[in-house]
């Protein structure tokens, strides 16, 4: 479509504005044209920034509010101030729910970015059937995440899994892996690996097919082995890359919720297990807005999430531009 | 040719069949019966099943399995459109447009771009409840049809796929800026769209957290749909199985026709999914 209209261009550029049309009429056009120019840009924008602020922006700020008050299903009751933070740092449950989404974060995130970076520089060769390569790696992310809670469940049943069975193999007797916390962790996490692994190693890859051959050449001939070259040259070049993955994936990671969700099945699965063995964050707030109907208390763990997932982006950026 | 080829062939291989298996089991539990899922070793080929299990799944009362399937289609393909039009409409209108406000607009954007949405889901709700929206789709597919990001995507390819010469010659053409956009940009953008699309046809696909709070579930989405026969039917693993199939296939369909153009748009940099 781009290429129809190429000769249109030309033609009018030859062709000038040559002829002016009757005056009244071309000022008409005029004042119109202005009017377009001013105004079409506001206008572009505008359905964006209307749907955005009701259904977005405003709920996100109104959260804070809600947060300052008792306020159930019934409506809003009286300004209770920071009663709600000041009853959420006294609450078990919560701390539990930040442990588990921190532990899962870190069994979920190190080992995903670890073995995308090697898988990158695996792919980061000339190879036969690229293209079917990539397609592979990329295989889990077009899976339905639901569906991904429903077959790792499966694979980590304690009767019924393949997991336990080939523990078994080697003599292990099986785990209930639904039971503790790191077990579930590790259940839930292998969930997250599996999926976005292969998306992570096809951004790594792009970051390192940027990096100029030269370079490589150099260190080549300055006798750098291929180790040294990756860690002096591969790692330094590609720390948008890192930086832009390990910030993406705990934003993901810090609300983590239909992975657990689906693992607990029955009629725990909002509680994370009958211990609260594997709730997260969000799976917390959604039990007590959603549950328990205490919008007020709901909308406090929905900010220190907020402040939670701020806090670490921040850290991260910062340790990410700090290493050298 | 290194000799290490073959060494890192079968790495390669060794990684995709493990990223492969999970789908793979997926499939081989939807075609079987109950009584050999459990079994060791496990059964590694396909059964005869997969009619029968998609009979009872289509049957499995709570699940509501086909209005669910109905209902994140309609959505996936609303949202999809929407997004991509008014992504479109405002990044061109930020990449090469010139207005009052602009950058001071462009970084509310920039700024809540990573801000998760879900954040504001309680306050989202009591709307919802105001508009007489609670289980109806309109509540899914509404606060949707914008996104922060596609905005951004879109800005950042329309900086670079549409040049100002096409732009000015339109306009000593007399064409409005709207037409301008529609018969000039929009065609440009088509490649930044396509990746747009996908991402955002996936992402409302695998929705949700806001379904499962604003939806009952004799309305679901296909993944509320899911959820609720792996609280339901949690022992019924071959019904699950054949449910989460079916709920992968239009994905794996999209990734089949538009796999080139997704994994460029994640490797252009800056996608997520």
């Amino acid at each position: 479509m781009l290429a129809d209209l190429q000769p249109r261009t030309a033609t009018t550029s030859v062709d000038p504005p040559s002829a002016p049309p009757p005056p009244p009429r071309r000022r008409l056009r005029d004042r119109i044209s202005r009017i377009d120019a001013k105004w079409a840009p506001y206008l572009f924008v505008a359905p964006f920034f209307v749907i955005f602020g009701i259904f977005g922006l405003f709920p996100l700020g109104y959260t804070a509010w809600v947060s300052l008050h008792e306020w159930d299903i019934s409506g809003p009751g009286g300004f209770i101030g920071l009663n709600n933070y000041v009853t959420l740092f006294g609450d078990p449950d919560f701390w539990n729910a930040v442990l588990n989404t921190v532990g899962m974060l870190v069994l979920a995130t190190v080992p995903q970015l670890f073995f995308a970076l090697v898988l990158a520089s695996l792919l980061n060769q000339k190879l036969r059937g690229l293209t079917l390569l990539r397609m592979g790696v990329l295989l889990p992310i077009v899976t339905s995440v639901a569906a991904v809670g429903i077959v790792f469940s499966q694979i980590f049943d304690r009767d019924a899994g393949m997991v336990n069975g080939l523990l078994g193999l080697f003599s292990i007797e099986p785990i209930d892996w639904r039971a503790d916390k790191w077990s579930s962790w590790t259940a839930i996490a292998t969930m997250v690996n599996w999926r976005w692994t292969g998306y992570n190693a096809l951004i790594y890859l792009a970051a390192m097919q940027s990096i100029p051959r030269d370079l490589y050449e150099a260190a080549t001939v300055d006798g750098a082995s291929k180790i040294r070259q990756f860690f002096s040259i591969t790692i330094p070049m590609i720390r948008p890359a890192l930086l832009f993955t390990v910030i993406v994936s705990t934003i993901a990671g810090m609300q983590l919720f239909t992975e657990p969700l689906i693992f607990g099945q029955g009629s725990f699965a909002i509680s994370g297990g009958s211990l609260r063995q594997f709730q997260t964050l969000s799976m917390y707030m959604f039990e007590k807005a959603f549950r328990d109907f205490d919008y007020g208390y709901g909308s406090a763990i929905a900010w220190m999430m907020f402040l939670l997932i701020t806090l670490l982006a921040v850290v991260n950026f910062l340790i990410t531009r700090r290493s050298r | 040719m290194r000799r290490t080829q073959p060494l890192l062939y079968l790495t390669l291989l060794a990684a995709i069949a493990l990223s492969a298996f999970p789908l793979y089991w997926l499939f081989v539990v939807a075609t079987r019966s109950n009584d050999v899922v459990g079994d060791w070793p496990p059964p590694l080929t396909p059964g005869p099943n997969l009619g029968e299990n998609t009979g009872r799944l289509f049957a499995a009362e709570d699940a509501n399995f086909l209005l669910g399937l109905l209902n994140s289609a309609l959505s996936s393909v609303v949202v999809t459109v929407s997004v991509v039009f008014f992504s479109s409409l405002a990044g061109f209108a930020f990449a090469k447009l010139r207005f009052r406000g602009r950058n001071a607009l462009l970084l509310i954007i920039l700024g809540t771009m990573m801000i998760p949405v879900q954040m504001g889901i309680i306050p989202l709700y009591m709307i919802m409840v105001e508009l007489g929206w609670q289980n109806r789709m309109e509540a899914i597919i509404v606060p949707a049809l914008v996104s922060a990001f596609g905005v951004f995507l879109m800005r950042q390819y329309a900086e670079r796929a549409v040049p100002e010469e096409l732009i000015e010659a339109a306009r000593v053409d007399g064409c409005s800026t709207f037409r301008i956009f529609w018969t000039v940009v929009l065609p440009a953008l088509r490649p930044g769209a396509a990746v747009l699309s996908l991402f955002t046809f996936m992402g409302t696909w695998n929705e949700f957290l806001w379904p499962l709070a604003v939806l009952e579930a004799d309305n679901p989405t296909v993944q509320f749909s899911l959820s609720q026969l792996s609280t339901t039917y949690y022992t019924d693993y071959t019904l699950m199985f054949t449910g989460a199939l079916i709920a992968t296939v239009p994905l794996l369909l999209v990734f089949v026709g538009f796999g080139r153009q997704i994994i460029g748009g994640i490797m252009e940099g800056a996608v997520k999914a």
